[in-house]
């Protein structure tokens, strides 16, 4: 008898994880629609994208688009421009932010949390607030229209400081303390001791800060004009506005910004997630 | 020999100090020149008429008033107010719904969360305009769909009634992984002995939800709360792709007209005043829930 309990309650949970499956596979499929959709019309011709009935799979593949799309608009040179933003952005965000971290959770000196309150009360404070006194500073600097200008903007973001500082808090003082009386200065400590530690939290710091930057709209929207300073986002929303009636062009140029992303968040997902839930949560 | 001791003890407090400022410095000079200097500027350019080309001027609270009597400014705000009461219920709910569903152990849910996930890290400009033709009024797939079921179809982002409508769908599909992700970690901090008390009691898998889940989840749902109200009234670049904020003025926001007004009308300090409104409007959200989640703790 008590087997027969036991089977059943198996039984039970077996049809339970089966529900659950095909709960998530729909909602998947929901989910993914639009990608689908993108992925099969960048290889169709561009009168074959709306047909009634949808076509999910080409008739015939056209996989000339995605050569094409590069004599139309520059892109090599918008993902060059957006690779440097990127790259120089995450960098000096890394390396400042996790310096001014370890300055605000490890050393001690006056005043210490009321800047630190300064900086954390102005993560309430939306970039779109304060965009225009800083739009004519930059443009005081003749960097409109500079990759530069948002290089500047960014890459001293506070959030990339109270991110580390979630991480450096959670190592114990005495970790410090003890190379302290060893005589290790504090860069020493910085450099030997807590940096190797944080590693999961610069991978956050890094994939996160990338991500944004690569996708970032409003902030190269208003400063980058010219052709040869656009990123891929504003190559994408000219080439939309240029050849508007070439739906499967869009659309492969659609798929290749996504790709390096993609790539970048697929190989370092869980340091992503991880940095979203320390961040979000323990604030 | 006293005060020779003492003056070594104060160089070396110096010396400290000094060490504390160099690992900050880096990032607080960039921090101070361009985050702070343009926060404390947008407040005097609030109260200054300027046109970038000439000196600017203060004249106390004259945009104020002529932003009052402007209609295209409540219509901006009316329209942020819709977007912000459509996306946040939604995305939480979704949030919480997908949460729950993938908060199991069981074989490939990795793979679940790394698809509702997906939407949110890819570029904005390239997942709206893919959304623009599945919204297409004729041709478009989800209008295909539609005509099964109903006989006249909404006109999405060509309808000045239905535009709003496409721009939240999308944002809550964009978005929603990114929160689910807060409310998995929410829900796996919930103790397990909870549900096992709850259960020797004798409650269903909905009261239990409702007695455990939803209360151990409050500090993750307050949270979300704050960031979905505040993001949701930034919002811009989805509005900038799909709409450019029209048909008309149907989805035009108030950053999208701060965006107008600074950088196509180059009216710097009436631009700054709608930043001042729309700076007040998130300071005001955020102080008014901290107050009532500390209202609901204490009861």
């Amino acid at each position: 008898m008590d087997q027969s309990v036991v089977k059943k309650e198996k039984n039970n949970k077996v049809i339970k994880n089966i529900v659950i499956y095909i709960a998530l596979i729909v909602l998947s499929i929901f989910v993914l629609v639009p990608f689908i959709w993108m992925l099969s019309a960048s290889v169709k011709s561009s009168n074959q994208v709306f047909t009634v009935p949808i076509q999910w799979i080409p008739k015939e593949f056209h996989f000339e688009n995605f050569i094409n799309i590069w004599k139309k608009v520059p892109l090599t040179m918008f993902f060059k421009n957006t690779i440097f933003l990127s790259v120089v952005i995450t960098l000096i965000q890394l390396l400042t932010s996790s310096f001014a971290a370890y300055g605000f959770s490890k050393a001690q000196f006056k005043g210490r949390d009321v800047l630190f309150l300064a900086y954390i009360g102005t993560i309430a404070v939306p970039w779109q607030v304060y965009m225009i006194p800083q739009f004519i500073m930059m443009k005081g600097l003749g960097l409109t229209d500079n990759l530069w200008a948002l290089i500047l903007m960014q890459a001293f973001n506070c959030f990339g400081v109270f991110l580390m500082r979630q991480y450096y808090m959670s190592i114990p003082d005495e970790l410090c303390e003890s190379a302290r009386i060893d005589g290790l200065s504090e860069w020493g400590i910085y450099w030997k001791i807590i940096l190797p530690l944080t590693k999961p939290a610069i991978a956050s710091l890094t994939i996160i800060t990338f991500v944004n930057t690569w996708n970032d709209y409003m902030g190269p929207f208003i400063y980058l004009n010219s052709t040869e300073n656009k990123t891929i986002q504003l190559g994408l929303r000219m080439f939309v506005s240029q050849f508007d009636a070439e739906y499967s062009l869009i659309m492969a140029a659609s798929v290749v910004s996504i790709i390096p992303v993609a790539v970048v968040f697929l190989s370092m997902q869980k340091y992503f997630v991880e940095g979203i839930a320390t961040s979000g949560m323990k604030g | 020999m006293n005060s020779n001791r003492l003056k070594k003890n104060k160089w070396n407090k110096r010396k400290k100090t000094l060490i504390s400022w160099s690992f900050i410095l880096p990032n607080f000079i960039g921090f101070f020149i361009f985050t702070l200097i343009p926060i404390v500027f947008s407040f005097i350019l609030a109260f200054s008429d300027w046109d970038s080309f000439s000196k600017p001027k203060f004249i106390g609270l004259n945009n104020f008033k002529e932003l009052f009597g402007d209609a295209t400014f409540w219509i901006s705000l009316k329209n942020t107010f819709y977007y912000s009461i459509g996306v946040v219920p939604l995305t939480m709910i979704c949030a919480l719904g997908l949460a729950l569903l993938l908060n199991k152990k069981i074989r490939g849910i990795g793979i679940f969360r790394t698809i509702f996930f997906f939407p949110y890290i890819t570029s904005l400009v390239a997942v709206a305009v893919v959304w623009n033709m599945l919204f297409h009024p004729t041709m478009g797939p989800i209008n295909q769909f539609l005509q099964h079921f109903f006989t006249t179809l909404p006109g999405w982002t060509s309808s000045s009634k239905w535009a709003m409508p496409a721009i939240i769908i999308v944002s809550v599909w964009r978005s929603m992984g990114y929160y689910m992700i807060l409310y998995l970690a929410g829900l796996q901090g919930i103790p397990k002995e909870l549900y096992e008390a709850s259960s020797i009691d004798g409650a269903g898998k909905w009261e239990q939800f409702r007695n455990v889940t939803l209360p151990s989840l409050r500090p993750t749902t307050f949270f979300v709360l704050i960031m979905l109200t505040i993001n949701s009234f930034k919002v811009f670049d989805l509005v900038q792709v799909m709409t450019e904020g029209g048909p008309g003025r149907a989805t035009n926001v108030l950053v999208y007209e701060i965006y107008n007004e600074a950088f196509v009308n180059f009216r710097f300090g009436y631009a700054s005043a709608i930043s001042f409104i729309l700076f007040i409007i998130v300071l005001s959200i955020t102080v008014f829930q901290f107050r009532i989640e500390k209202k609901n703790a204490q009861a």
